[in-house]
């Protein structure tokens, strides 16, 4: 058992956490008010290699590693939340591939998202198919040497600026999860419709999006894997992604009680701070054992996507479970250490309250993570 | 390990609680396995394992006797860790390859009736008497009371209010003017006897002074940070049985979502309490500050035990709350960890001067 990052982490730690702090931190707010997507991050984030993480040095990347990631993540989201997703959802949208696509698929689809020129995203959900994944309608039907799909996507993170989209789709009658197969949808070749962008409480920043599909026509090479494994995918591809959640989750409530932490230094009443009152100082002690907690669950997870445990699945549903509900509680009690100014947006925390609650509902609400998590106790 | 705890302890752990009894057999089928020694060097006669294993070793015990647990818990860390941390060689070699055995049984005698949290506020006095000195006073709360061969003593050799004053000394059980005094009914925890230490004209020579005068608080301190590394190890071993338990029951009656809820969250917070554990005994036994990590492993570990062996009794409904049921014994010997070696608010206070301190 290890509890320390190798040299080479922590130096892609330290480079992102200044880029962050010079770059990112600064724009947080505006992005959060204009609700827009920041393009200049993306551009950051691709010219300084960030975007590689998620991929092996073969397919043009630098790392592969969900510690990596996580570490990634967990940096841009102590102070922009909609811009942690940028690496997030790049490593959700390309995990499918590296997962399941032939090494022609990889050579052929990886290293343009390695290199930040394309963003990539990944469309499961649907609106009458969220929680049960396996109901979905979306369609997908095989004219020779290509597929044409029709349906519709439904809170697809980044669904609106992609250019590379892993769709799952129903390939037979069955209409269950045994029929399900993903392709991959290159915008220009096989363009699909944002039918909408929604309004949210939290993460403004990052584009959230309905996509439909008509006649979307997508080469036969483009399916990863066999018809049928698609399901199994999306499962598997969850269990990789939800530590990178997790860290999400820990990088806001770290932000949010960095901001409290020092705030309740400065802050004066009855002539002396107010951390020199027991009643505050217990709840820093409680946020910060919290926070800890988290982070070991989260990166005990990340370190099992890179083994490939046997139980990774137990072990990710409870990174996110654990970190998400956190980073709930704890945003909440770093407003409520802020008082009234806490509620107000001059100050971070209102807008990292906000933003913690989605960590708790997507990549599996947390009912979901509990049902998997139950389920391997109890095989 | 596992063989031990699941072979000897377990099969005792219901008879220990119900009777009020010292859990005999398996505190010295713990000293056959080499337990009792796993943080001694070897060259004094232990095993020479560090706080990792250490944590490990009182977890397995946990899950099968809260009671035992904390037997060999106190032993083997505030019951003898003052001495490798701050012994002189001849006391290192006079005392430690007897406790490495459990010929010795070790304890630590902090508290007082009125020094509780407010450890420095201590009254028992150890005044100067020729070669030696002579202790005054009673301690209260001892684990291991009436069962050890030698009590890490702390009383007040200087004048000096609080901390500044308080010497640390080795005191054999069997001392002329050492007694026991009320051994508490308690709770849980029913196989730990727990009560007072009365000190009356106790002599004490010299070379049983444990490090220099004045250095008493800075040795209980140290000592109960490591402690609190153990704690969470019973912490995790009472919370993993309790989770283990509440399983099984639900695999044999069968179960619907509620309880399989109530279940993933409970195994989410042990998972989460295990690794801070583990993260401080990995800090402590590589010689890294660790007392802010210790704190909240103590803290994190013994509130998710309280919560899950309350939640495990509650999915178990009435027959788990039943005497003699597994469930309502891990309910009541967890609320002890709470309370015990710095109460869960001391802890908070812990946590949060090192976070105000570190800026």
């Amino acid at each position: 058992m290890d509890f320390e990052f190798t040299a080479e982490q922590v130096a892609i730690r330290d480079t992102i956490r200044e880029l962050v702090q010079d770059r990112v931190a600064p724009r947080a707010a505006e992005i959060d008010q204009s609700g827009e997507y920041p393009k200049d991050i993306e551009k950051l984030f691709a010219e300084n290699g960030i975007l590689g993480i998620p991929f092996p040095e073969e397919y043009g990347g630098i790392s592969g590693s969900s510690v990596t990631i996580c570490m990634g993540i967990e940096e841009i989201a102590k102070a922009c939340a909609s811009s942690s997703l940028i690496l997030a959802v790049q490593a959700l949208g390309s995990y499918p591939i590296l997962v399941a696509g032939t090494e022609e698929q990889k050579k052929r689809l990886c290293p343009p998202l390695a290199a930040g020129e394309k963003v990539a995203a990944y469309a499961l959900s649907e609106p009458g198919s969220g929680s049960d994944a396996g109901a979905m309608t979306t369609r997908a039907k095989k004219y020779g040497s290509e597929y044409v799909l029709n349906g519709t996507k439904q809170f697809i993170t980044h669904g609106s600026i992609a250019g590379t989209l892993v769709v799952f789709a129903q390939t037979n009658a069955s209409d269950d999860h045994r029929g399900i197969a993903a392709f991959v949808l290159e915008r220009e070749s096989s363009p699909w419709k944002v039918e909408k962008l929604e309004h949210k409480l939290g993460i403004r920043g990052s584009p959230t999006a309905q996509i439909v599909l008509e006649d979307v026509k997508v080469p036969a090479a483009n399916r990863l894997g066999d018809e049928g494994a698609g399901f199994k995918l999306a499962l598997a591809v969850l269990d990789r992604s939800r530590p990178g959640i997790g860290a999400q989750a820990l990088g806001i409530a770290e932000g949010a009680f960095a901001y409290a932490l020092n705030y309740v230094k400065e802050r004066k009443q009855f002539g002396q701070a107010i951390a020199s009152f027991q009643g505050i100082q217990f709840m820093l002690a409680d946020i910060a054992t919290q926070i800890e907690a988290a982070r070991h669950l989260v990166f005990q997870a990340a370190t099992k996507v890179d083994a490939k445990a046997p139980d990774l699945t137990k072990i990710a549903a409870m990174a996110k479970l654990f970190a998400s509900d956190m980073a709930m509680r704890v945003t909440t009690d770093c407003v409520q250490l802020l008082g009234g100014y806490g509620y107000i947006s001059d100050y971070p925390v209102e807008r990292m309250m906000r933003d913690a609650k989605i960590t708790q509902i997507y990549e599996g609400t947390n009912q979901i993570q509990r049902v998997v998590i139950a389920r391997a106790l109890l095989r | 390990m596992r063989e031990l705890a699941q072979g000897v302890v377990l099969p005792l752990a219901a008879e220990v609680d119900r009777d009020h009894r010292f859990p005999d057999e398996a505190v010295r089928a713990a000293a056959e396995a080499g337990l009792m020694g796993v943080l001694i060097p070897r060259e004094y006669g232990g095993a020479g394992l560090g706080a990792l294993a250490f944590a490990i070793c009182i977890e397995e015990l946990a899950q099968a006797c809260a009671s035992t647990a904390v037997i060999v818990d106190v032993h083997t860390s505030v019951g003898t860790e003052p001495i490798l941390l701050f012994g002189s060689e001849e006391q290192k070699m006079r005392w430690l390859p007897r406790l490495a055995s459990g010929e010795l049984l070790g304890a630590f005698a902090l508290t007082e009736p009125a020094s509780g949290s407010d450890a420095a506020s201590l009254t028992t006095t150890a005044r100067r008497n020729g070669d030696g000195y002579v202790l005054n006073g009673t301690k209260v709360f001892i684990t291991n009371i009436g069962r050890a061969g030698m009590y890490v003593v702390f009383a007040r050799t200087g004048p000096e209010d609080k901390a500044a004053g308080i010497t640390a000394f080795l005191v054999p059980g069997d001392t002329s003017g050492v007694r026991v005094g009320q051994v508490f009914d308690k709770m849980g925890l029913h196989g730990s006897p727990t009560g007072e230490l009365v000190l009356e004209d106790v002599s004490v020579p010299e070379a049983n002074r444990l490090g220099a005068e004045g250095q008493g608080f800075t040795v209980a301190m140290r000592a109960l940070d490591s402690g609190r590394i153990g704690i969470s190890g019973q912490a995790l071993g009472i919370a993993q049985a309790a989770v283990d338990e509440a399983r099984g029951l639900m695999l044999e009656r069968g179960h619907e979502q509620g309880d399989d809820f109530a279940l993933a969250d409970m195994a989410t917070r042990v998972e989460s309490a295990r690794l801070l554990a583990y993260q401080a005994a990995w800090l402590c036994s590589r010689g890294r500050p660790f007392t802010r990590q210790a704190s909240m492993a103590k803290l994190h570990s013994t509130d998710t035990a309280m919560q899950v062996a309350l939640d495990a009794l509650q999915i178990a409904g009435d027959g788990g709350a039943r005497a003699g049921s597994p469930f309502e014994r891990h309910v009541r010997d967890a609320k002890a960890l709470q309370i015990y070696e710095g109460s869960n608010q001391v802890q908070r206070i812990v946590i949060a001067r090192d976070l105000l301190k570190a800026g």
